[in-house]
C-alpha cells in the first residue's frame, strides 16, 4: 500500500501548486492525466499511461479498459477525451471516459481515436492487472493474476504477497501461490527456499512454470545440484501430462473436422446414396445456405445472437426449394442416366455460383460470429476447446439423429425407402414415386443448406465455398458405403480423426494426399465402401 | 417484312460499329488490360482492371498521349495460367497493343513471359513478388523481397524483440521462396534453426485447428514469438478467426501478413484480427495530399463510397504514370525505345515521396507496417527512414547472391554474375 500512499500524496502536492498548464507538466488528477490524451502520438501515450496509473489508481481502471477495447475518443473541435459507444442508429453515445455520466451524442467524424497500438495493449494488460489485483471481483482478480504470471521477475513479489494474505477465493489463491513460487524460482538466492517452491508447483501445467523448468535444467539456469533434480523431475512429470493432453486435443480436433465432413456428406448420402444421383451441385446447395445466414444477419442486424437459429430453418428451406426445383425441372428427365445427371448438375452448379456472383457480388460476403461462438472452453492452461467447434461438433450428430428419425419412423421416409429399394414395386402398391423423389432430393438439399449455416461460421462465404467441399463429400459417402447413412458418420468421422493424427507429421498437404490414397486402396479392397448395402436392395 | 428491315438495320449498326473501331485504331495508342475477371483471383483483380480503365479515361481527359487517345482492350485470362499466355498472344498480335497492364500471381506471370519475350511487348507487373527474376519486357512495380519481408522480420525483431519465428505460408512459388530467402536471412541474424518453425497449406485451407494450436505450442516457449504469414487470399479469414478463437491475441503473438490488404479486409469480420500486422509500400490511412486526390478519384470513378484504395494499385498507378511519361520522353510506343526510356523515370507516389525506375526494372519503395484496426484500415506503426531499391535477385539466397540485373550497357542483362562476369539469359 505504501506505493499508493506515495501516489496519493504526489497527487496532493500536485493539487497544491495548481494552477499548472495540464499539458506540459505532471497532471493534478486522473481527469486531467486522461485529457492529455486528447492529440497525444504514438511515441507519447506509453509515456500517459503511466500517469494515469500513478495518479487514478483503482479508479483509473474504467479509463484504461474503454481504451484497451477502443472505446476512447476525443472530440475533433472540443479535445474532450470521452468513452464512446456506437447504439443501433449509427451514432456514438458519449459518457465520461471516469464517471460514466452520459454526455449526449455525435457524429463519428466529429471523434478522433486515442491511438492504439499493440505495444500500448500489452502496457494497459500490465497496468489493468496491477491496479485489479486487489479488486472486489473474484474473475478481476484471477485475470491480474494470471497476467503477472506470464511476466515473471517483474518485481510485482511484494504485491502478490499482500495479495496471497487476504485471497479467499481458491482457484486464485492457487494461481497466487503458483506466481510467488515462480518469483522464488527466479529471485531467491537461498536453495531450500527454491527446492520448496519447486515442491509448490511441480504439477502445475502453467506455461510460465513450464518454461522456468526448461530454464532450471542446465546449470546456468540452476547452480544448486538438488533444486536441478527436482526440477528436471517435475518438468518431466509436467511433459508427461502435456502429451496425454496434446493427444486429447488432436482427437478433438479430428472429431470436428470429422462433423464437418459429417454435416456436407449427409445431405449427399441421401441424394447420392439413397436416390443414386450424382448431384454436382450439392457443394452449391451448401453455398446457398451460408448466403441465407448472411441474408438473415442482413435482415436482422441487432440480433446476431439468435440469427443462426434463425438461419438454420431458413437454409433449409431455401436450400430444399432450391433442390427440388433442381429435381423438378431437370434431374426427373434423367433418370437411369448417371453420365448425363452428371454433366447437367455440373452445369447447374456453374449456373447457381454466377447467380450468386451476379447478385451478391464476387467478393466474399462477411458473415459474423455470435459472441456464444466465439472463444474456448478451457479445461486447463494447456487444453482448451473451441466453442465453435464444439458446438458444430453437437449439431452435427442433432442433424444426423433427426435424420434418422425422419427416416426411420415417419412415412416419409418409409416411402424413401421404397422407393429406392424398388420403384417398380413401390409404384404398383400406389406410392407416388415422383413426389418421393422430389421430397427427397429437397431433404438432402435442405441438409446441404444447414451444413452451410454451420460452415459460414467456419470459412470464407463466397461463390466458390461449395466447390471445397464437393470432394470431400463424395469421398466420405463412397468411403462409408453408398446408401449407408452410419456408414457415412463412421466415415466423415474417422477420416476426420486420420487426417489430424496424420498432420503434425507430415503436413496439412501431404495428410490430405496420403488420406485420398488411402481411400482409393481401400476402395480397391472393398469397392462398396465400409459398410455395403446387403440383399436385395444392394442390387 | 419486317424481320427482315431489323436484320439489315442492325447489320448496318454492327458494321458500322466496326468501321468505325477499325478507323478509330489507326489513331489510338492501344493498352492491353490482362487481369482476371471471373475464377478464384477474379476478386483481387477486378480492382485492378478498373484502376488502369480509371487511369486511361483521366489521361484521355487531359488530351491522350502524343496527340493521340488511349483505348484500353481489355481480355479475360479467367484465372487460368496457360489462358493468359494464350491472352497475350492475342493482345499483341491480333490487338497489337503498345503496352500491357496485368498478372496477379507469380504463375501467371511466369505464364506470360516467354509470350511477352518473344514478340516483344512490354508488361507492368503490380504486385508484390518472390524476386529472382528480370526481364528486359517487364517492369516490376510491386515489392521485392527485400521491400517487403525481410524490412517486416527488422522491425519485429528491432522493434518487437521477436525471438522465435513461424514462417506460415500458402503452398506455391511465392511464399515457397520468399520463406526460403527469410530462413536465409534470420540464420544470418544469429536465430537457431530450433526457433524457425516453417508450415505450408493447401489453396483455401479452412481447417486451422491443429497448426494453430501448434503455433500456440511454440509461441509458449518463454521466448516472443511471431507468425511472418504468406498465407494467400481467403484462407486468411479462418486461420485469424481460429487464432482469436484459441485466445492468441495479437500482443501475444503477432502476425505479419504480405497478402492481407484493405481489399481483403473489405470482406469480413476484423474483430479476430485487430492489432496483426502488414508490410506494404502503401496504406489508404496515409496522409498526402496525392493519395487523397487518388482515394476521392477512385470512389468517383466506381461510383461507391464504400471502396478502398490498396497497394497494387497504387503500384499499378505508379507504373501507369511511368509508362506515360517514358512514352512522352521516348516520342514513340515502340517497346526498345520505350523500355530505355523508363530507367530513371520519376513519378510520384501515394505516400508523398517519388518513385524511381532502377536498372533492374523495379522501384524504389518506401516501406511501411501498419496494424490492422476494427474499421479494416492501417495504422502506421513503422517505416523505414528512406527509399529501399528493388532487389531483383535476393542476396540471400546461395544461388543468387553473385547476381544482379542491369538493363542498361554495357550489362544489358537480366541475370549478370559479378564474379564470373557472364549473362546467363534474361531469368534462369
Amino acid at each position: 500500500m505504501f506505493r499508493y500512499s506515495f501516489t496519493l500524496a504526489v497527487a496532493l502536492l500536485a493539487l497544491l501548486s495548481l494552477p499548472t498548464l495540464a499539458d506540459e507538466a505532471e497532471p493534478a488528477s486522473l481527469a486531467d492525466a486522461v485529457q492529455q490524451l486528447a492529440g497525444a502520438k504514438l511515441s507519447k501515450v506509453s509515456g500517459l499511461l503511466e500517469n494515469i496509473e500513478a495518479v487514478g489508481g483503482e479508479d483509473a481502471v474504467p479509463v484504461l479498459e474503454a481504451w484497451l477495447a477502443g472505446d476512447l475518443y476525443y472530440g475533433k473541435d472540443d479535445n474532450r477525451v470521452v468513452r464512446a459507444r456506437e447504439d443501433d442508429s449509427g451514432l456514438y453515445q458519449l459518457f465520461d471516459p471516469i464517471g460514466g455520466e452520459a454526455l449526449g451524442s455525435s457524429d463519428k467524424s466529429d471523434l478522433r481515436k486515442v491511438k492504439l497500438s499493440n505495444s500500448v495493449r500489452t502496457r494497459l494488460r500490465a497496468s489493468i492487472a496491477r491496479l485489479t489485483l486487489f479488486s472486489q471481483k473474484v474473475e478481476r482478480r484471477k485475470s491480474a493474476v494470471e497476467n503477472l504470471l506470464n511476466r515473471p521477475g517483474g518485481g510485482n513479489i511484494e504485491m502478490l504477497r499482500e495479495a496471497r494474505a487476504q485471497e479467499s477465493d481458491e482457484d486464485v489463491a492457487e494461481l497466487l501461490d503458483t506466481a510467488i513460487a515462480v518469483d522464488t524460482l527466479i529471485n531467491e538466492s537461498d536453495a531450500a527456499a527454491r527446492l520448496a517452491a519447486v515442491a509448490v508447483v511441480a504439477d502445475s501445467l502453467q506455461p510460465a512454470v513450464r518454461n522456468q523448468f526448461q530454464a532450471m535444467v542446465n546449470p546456468d539456469g540452476e547452480a544448486d545440484p538438488a533444486v536441478r533434480a527436482a526440477a528436471a523431475r517435475a518438468l518431466a512429470a509436467i511433459e508427461g501430462k502435456i502429451s496425454f493432453y496434446q493427444k486429447l486435443e488432436t482427437l478433438f480436433f479430428g472429431l470436428s473436422l470429422g462433423s464437418v465432413l459429417l454435416l456436407v456428406a449427409t445431405g449427399l448420402a441421401i441424394t447420392f446414396g439413397v436416390m443414386g444421383v450424382i448431384n454436382m451441385a450439392h457443394g452449391e446447395l451448401i453455398m446457398i445456405g451460408a448466403y441465407t445466414t448472411y441474408v438473415v444477419q442482413l435482415l436482422l442486424p441487432n440480433q446476431i445472437e439468435y440469427s443462426l437459429l434463425i438461419a438454420v430453418p431458413a437454409a433449409f428451406l431455401v436450400s430444399g426449394a432450391v433442390g427440388v426445383l433442381i429435381e423438378r425441372s431437370v434431374i426427373r428427365f434423367l433418370h437411369g442416366r448417371p453420365l448425363e445427371t452428371l454433366l447437367a448438375t455440373f452445369g447447374i452448379s456453374l449456373i447457381l455460383q454466377q447467380a450468386v456472383r451476379s447478385i451478391f457480388s464476387p467478393l466474399n460476403r462477411q458473415v459474423s460470429t455470435p459472441d456464444w461462438m466465439s472463444g474456448s472452453l478451457e479445461i486447463n492452461s494447456v487444453f482448451s476447446l473451441t466453442y465453435n467447434r464444439l458446438y458444430i461438433f453437437l449439431f452435427a450428430l442433432l442433424v444426423f439423429a433427426v435424420l434418422q428419425l425422419v427416416l426411420n419412423r415417419t412415412s416419409l421416409g418409409l416411402n424413401v425407402r421404397a422407393v429406392s429399394q424398388n420403384r417398380n414395386m413401390a409404384k404398383a402398391i400406389g406410392v407416388r414415386a415422383d413426389w418421393v423423389d422430389a421430397m427427397t432430393f429437397g431433404l438432402g438439399s435442405g441438409i446441404a443448406g444447414i451444413a452451410g449455416v454451420a460452415l459460414s461460421q467456419l470459412t470464407n462465404v463466397g461463390p466458390n465455398l461449395g466447390q471445397a467441399y464437393i470432394i470431400d463429400s463424395f469421398m466420405v459417402v463412397v468411403f462409408g458405403g453408398v446408401g449407408n447413412l452410419w456408414g457415412t458418420l463412421v466415415g466423415a468421422l474417422s477420416l476426420g480423426v486420420v487426417n489430424k493424427f496424420l498432420e503434425p507429421a507430415t503436413g496439412a498437404v501431404l495428410a490430405k494426399i496420403l488420406v485420398l490414397v488411402f481411400i482409393i486402396l481401400f476402395i480397391q479392397k472393398r469397392p462398396r465402401g465400409l459398410f455395403p448395402q446387403k440383399g436385395r436392395a444392394a442390387e | 417484312m419486317k424481320l427482315n428491315t431489323l436484320i439489315s438495320r442492325a447489320a448496318v449498326v454492327v458494321g458500322g460499329a466496326v468501321l468505325s473501331a477499325t478507323l478509330h485504331a489507326a489513331d489510338t495508342i492501344k493498352v492491353g488490360v490482362l487481369h482476371s475477371l471471373s475464377g478464384t483471383m477474379a476478386i483481387s483483380e477486378t480492382t485492378l482492371k478498373d484502376t488502369v480503365l480509371m487511369m486511361v479515361e483521366e489521361q484521355n481527359k487531359k488530351g491522350g498521349l502524343l496527340g493521340k487517345q488511349l483505348e484500353p482492350v481489355v481480355v479475360d485470362p479467367a484465372s487460368n495460367w496457360p489462358l493468359f499466355a494464350e491472352k497475350t498472344r492475342e493482345l499483341l498480335t491480333q490487338d497489337e497493343v503498345d503496352v500491357i497492364f496485368g498478372c496477379w500471381t507469380s504463375v501467371s506471370r511466369k505464364s506470360v513471359l516467354p509470350v511477352i519475350e518473344e514478340l516483344n511487348g512490354l508488361l507492368f507487373y503490380p504486385v508484390q513478388y518472390e524476386g529472382e527474376e528480370s526481364s528486359k519486357n517487364v517492369f516490376y512495380t510491386g515489392a521485392a523481397p527485400n521491400q517487403q519481408a525481410i524490412p517486416a522480420v527488422d522491425y519485429l525483431m528491432n522493434d518487437l524483440e521477436v525471438e522465435r519465428w513461424v514462417l506460415a505460408g500458402t503452398d506455391y512459388v511465392y511464399p515457397r521462396t520468399t520463406n526460403k530467402i527469410l530462413e536465409a536471412y534470420l540464420k544470418a541474424r544469429g536465430v537457431d534453426e530450433k526457433d524457425i518453425m516453417i508450415n505450408y497449406t493447401p489453396f483455401g485451407h479452412s481447417d486451422w485447428q491443429s497448426i494453430v494450436s501448434d503455433i500456440k505450442k511454440f509461441g509458449s516457449a518463454g521466448k516472443k514469438t511471431a507468425v511472418v504469414s504468406t498465407i494467400n487470399g481467403d484462407a486468411n479469414v479462418p486461420f485469424y478467426k481460429e487464432l482469436g478463437n484459441q485466445g492468441i491475441s495479437a500482443e501475444d503473438i503477432p502476425v505479419v501478413a504480405f497478402s492481407v490488404g484493405e481489399e481483403e479486409l473489405s470482406g469480413l469480420d476484423t474483430k479476430p484480427l485487430v492489432g496483426h500486422l502488414a508490410a506494404w509500400n502503401y496504406f489508404q490511412s496515409v496522409e498526402s495530399d496525392e493519395n487523397e486526390a487518388f482515394i476521392e478519384q477512385w470512389k468517383e470513378f466506381i461510383g461507391d463510397d464504400e471502396r478502398v484504395t490498396n497497394d497494387p494499385m497504387e503500384a499499378t498507378f505508379i507504373g501507369f504514370n511511368m509508362w506515360v511519361k517514358a512514352v512522352e520522353k521516348a516520342g514513340t510506343t515502340d517497346t526498345d525505345a520505350v523500355e530505355q526510356a523508363m530507367i530513371g523515370i520519376t513519378t510520384p507516389n501515394l505516400t508523398g515521396g517519388m518513385a524511381t525506375m532502377n536498372k533492374a526494372h523495379h522501384l524504389s519503395k518506401p516501406v511501411l507496417i501498419g496494424e490492422i484496426q476494427e474499421d479494416g484500415q492501417f495504422e502506421v506503426v513503422w517505416e523505414t527512414d528512406g527509399l529501399v531499391d528493388g532487389d531483383a535477385w535476393s542476396d540471400f539466397l546461395p544461388g543468387s547472391k553473385d547476381i544482379i540485373a542491369d538493363w542498361t550497357a554495357p550489362i544489358s542483362c537480366g541475370n549478370y554474375n559479378t564474379v564470373t562476369k557472364t549473362c546467363s539469359g534474361q531469368n534462369m
